[in-house]
């Protein structure tokens, strides 16, 4: 495919056919769907063996947005899909789009098992610290002392610092950006695809309609002009250092850029040590149906 | 389609319901499984995960039965047949993600070998108390199909079966053994890879351009893609139109729900397995499945002893429910017996079908154990006054 | 002669304001002109200062505009940013 004669990068990637999409004004993920185009334009993906696994949630709507073979599954249950997507095709691709309530509330522990056992997959986490299709509610990422659906009078649970939580549990790539950052969030998604493991790149996002006017925190404008005030990049900075709240300073940046050996690698190795010779590689014969 | 030799263990094998249920899986073909322990049904994925690397596929032990049956449905996207096995509290866990293949038209085969329940029940005693979780278990309106094995041998045969009726139909088909047919050992006889029929997936072979994920041509049921073939369709669990996009309204809704329940619905005849023995003349018919069909079978034979005309209807395909059979055999008997290892489950299909022209006696059991033959005995001399 | 030009597909615009207030040149402005669905796009005001960096298209959350560099026309006056705007 050429893409040099189409003028906007982003339109081979989107269906057209569903535009105008369902996002509020102002919301971030539209940004982040730009970012993540540049991104597979920059790094020569191969679009075919691309797939795309996304949750339920405002940023679950975005598999059903991208032209590419995509999934829009279950609550929470985005990257075992995609895991059993990696496993049966292994030359697959896989990327998980998903926001905040999706990957780490209901998905949790799926989150923190995929990356224990370093699954190849490259998981962009769309961070609006809400949970917004369902009408605002408090999310585990929800900063105190906000202002949801749920909690009328202000949240008081601490919330969740997922870099730190998806390092801990053993993601080779963890970056956040903010959707002020497009540049670096592309770059950050194109070196994901470099990388064999489990990548985290979380993006702090808008949601006008919800938490910011709830919060009285202006509109999308207004929030990405505090993104671009507050923010500081601090690439390698620790994880447990980056933890945000509801009006102060973002750090974001590539924090962990490591090397493990990714779930596949480690399969493959311990059964051609247990078994040699007998052991068949299930990537010849796993897609043996049609 | 012939059966893939690498997964055909072919010979004469004495083992127990479970481990002859995963021979069954790799024999149809099955190449990905993933899986979370639970008794009493953890044998076929143990053996699974030993068998698989030398057959060559895929397993993997997930974190919990919500991620394993959905895990499942991404490696049958990825080309693969799949499946997954469990027992009560993680079939509970799996309802979600059942609606969602049935919804999404996944082929897939869900083993559940049922245990005394509810809730954490009777982990390592015998019941049939998931038949109607089976049918009604996610929510919505969908259909599905359930195989119910009575003895090792049709753990083997019977999985493949299940197997083949997931691939024809595109559907998740529930394979609902129970403690004592997965733990019981008996001969299985697994003959030459040449001998074994098996479906293979319906996959489109119309060109990326002409293709939509969910239009039908004739038998309701669509042709399916793979990620990574190029097609670029978008598969959701949202109310969807032939091209697959989330188009939520009423119409949609209609056509696309009566769809799924009329591609199972029209297809009865050829879905429904049954074992019949002696009906012509019987005052009374004993209807079951599973474990308890061979205690029926005891039963039955020592009412015929007495001089009852006794008949047997043995349900192998418990989903979609032989409504038309009952009907028939209504007219034509006094009575149908059934026993179960729940408090009444299959009865009251059997009940609702026999609309009055028969009476249905149910011989309930809590589970835990198996009925004697006596207990059932006492209900078809009842049923025979 | 500006280096880059700005298309707008106008119908999709929800009048957010990335493009205006993070275009670096200040190319944009909010129009007071009104789309299908109420909204005021954004309309190119000071076009020989577009250098065709495509940061508006990176920011656009609804994928209504895209910048563009241009190659200088051989000996023509005329300003592509002109055919720049139409609706989408």
């Amino acid at each position: 495919m050429s893409l040099i004669d189409i003028a906007n990068p982003v339109e081979p990637f989107l269906r057209t056919d569903r535009m105008p999409h369902i996002w509020c004004p102002g919301c971030g993920i539209g940004t982040t769907v730009n970012c993540f185009s540049r991104a597979l334009i920059d790094s020569k993906v191969d679009l075919q063996s691309l797939a795309l696994v996304s949750g339920i949630g405002c940023t679950g709507r975005v598999a059903g947005y991208v032209k590419l073979d995509s999934f829009h599954t279950t609550h929470g249950r985005a990257i075992p899909f995609a895991t059993g997507l990696k496993l049966a095709n292994p030359k697959l691709n896989v990327v998980v789009y998903s926001g905040d309530g999706d990957l780490s509330a209901i998905g949790g522990n799926h989150l923190i098992h995929a990356a224990r056992r370093n699954i190849d997959l490259k998981v962009i986490c769309v961070n609006n610290l809400i949970y917004a299709m369902t009408g605002g509610q408090t999310a585990p990422t929800t900063p105190g002392r906000a202002i949801t659906s749920t909690s009328p009078y202000g949240t008081f649970e601490p919330a969740f610092n997922l870099p730190h939580l998806v390092e801990a549990a053993g993601a080779v790539y963890v970056a956040r950006w903010t959707t002020f950052h497009v540049r670096q969030l592309a770059r950050s998604i194109s070196e994901a695809f470099q990388k064999k493991g489990f990548s985290f790149i979380e993006v702090i996002s808008p949601c006008p309609t919800l938490y910011q006017r709830r919060n009285r925190l202006g509109d999308g404008l207004d929030t990405m002009k505090y993104y671009k005030e507050k923010s500081r990049v601090k690439h390698g900075a620790p994880t447990s250092e980056v933890g945000l709240t509801m009006t102060g300073e973002i750090i974001v940046g590539k924090f962990v850029d490591r090397d493990r050996p990714d779930y596949q690698s480690l399969l493959h190795g311990q059964m051609v040590e247990s078994l040699g010779e007998k052991y068949v590689d299930p990537s010849e014969t796993v897609c043996g149906c049609s | 389609m012939r059966a893939d030799p690498r997964g055909v263990l072919t010979g004469t094998h004495f083992i127990d319901g479970d481990h002859a249920c995963c021979e069954g899986a790799l024999a149809a073909g099955a190449r990905f499984a993933a899986g979370y322990p639970i008794t009493p049904s953890t044998e076929v994925v143990e053996r699974f995960a030993a068998r698989v690397p030398t057959v060559g596929g895929s397993f993997i032990q997930m974190e919990d039965e919500l991620a394993a049956s959905i895990t499942l449905q991404g490696a049958v996207w990825g080309g693969a047949k799949a499946f997954t096995v469990t027992s009560g509290p993680g079939f509970s866990l799996m309802m979600e993600h059942i609606g969602y293949a049935a919804m999404t038209e996944t082929p897939c085969v869900f083993v559940d070998v049922q245990r005394g329940g509810p809730s954490t029940g009777l982990p390592t005693l015998p019941a049939q108390a998931d038949m109607m979780q089976a049918r009604w278990g996610s929510h919505g309106d969908y259909e599905i199909i359930a195989l119910c094995p009575n003895s090792p041998q049709e753990c083997f045969d019977l999985t493949i079966k299940a197997f083949n009726f997931a691939e024809e139909f595109r559907v998740p088909v529930m394979f609902m053994m129970d403690e004592v047919v997965g733990h019981m050992t008996e001969k299985v006889v697994i003959p030459s890879a040449d001998q074994i029929e098996v479906v293979p997936r319906r996959h489109s072979r119309k060109s990326v351009d002409t293709y939509e994920p969910y239009a039908t041509n004739g038998d309701g049921v669509p042709e399916m893609a793979h990620a990574g073939e190029g097609y670029k369709f978008h598969v959701t669990g949202l109310t969807h139109d032939e091209r697959g996009y989330p188009n939520m309204t009423p119409q949609t809704q209609d056509k696309l729900i009566r769809r799924l329940q009329s591609k199972i619905h029209d297809a009865s005849d050829r879905i429904t397995l049954l074992e019949e023995e002696g009906l012509d003349n019987a005052d009374v018919i004993v209807v079951s499945y599973g474990i308890t069909s061979r205690v029926a079978q005891r039963a039955i034979e020592l009412a015929r002893q007495q001089g009852r005309r006794v008949g047997k209807l043995r349900l192998i395909t418990c989903w979609p429910f032989p409504e038309k059979r009952i009907r028939q055999l209504a007219s034509r008997t006094k009575a149908f017996v059934v026993p179960e290892l729940n408090l009444g489950q299959m009865v009251q299909e059997v009940e609702r079908f026999a609309g009055g022209k028969a009476k249905t006696f149910a011989v309930p059991h809590a589970g835990g154990s198996v009925h004697r033959p006596e207990d059932i005995l006492r209900v078809i001399v009842e049923a025979s006054r | 002669m500006a280096k880059g030009r700005v298309s707008i597909v106008v119908e999709r615009c929800k009048a957010c304001g990335f493009c205006v207030e993070f275009c670096p040149t200040k190319v944009l402005a909010l129009s007071s002109a009104f789309n299908s669905k109420g909204y005021h796009p954004p309309h190119v005001v000071a076009p020989e200062k577009c250098s065709g960096c495509d940061l508006c298209g990176m920011y656009c959350p609804d994928f209504a505009i895209y910048g563009q560099k241009v190659d200088p026309p051989k000996g023509s006056q005329k300003n592509p940013q002109a055919e720049a705007n139409h609706a989408g």
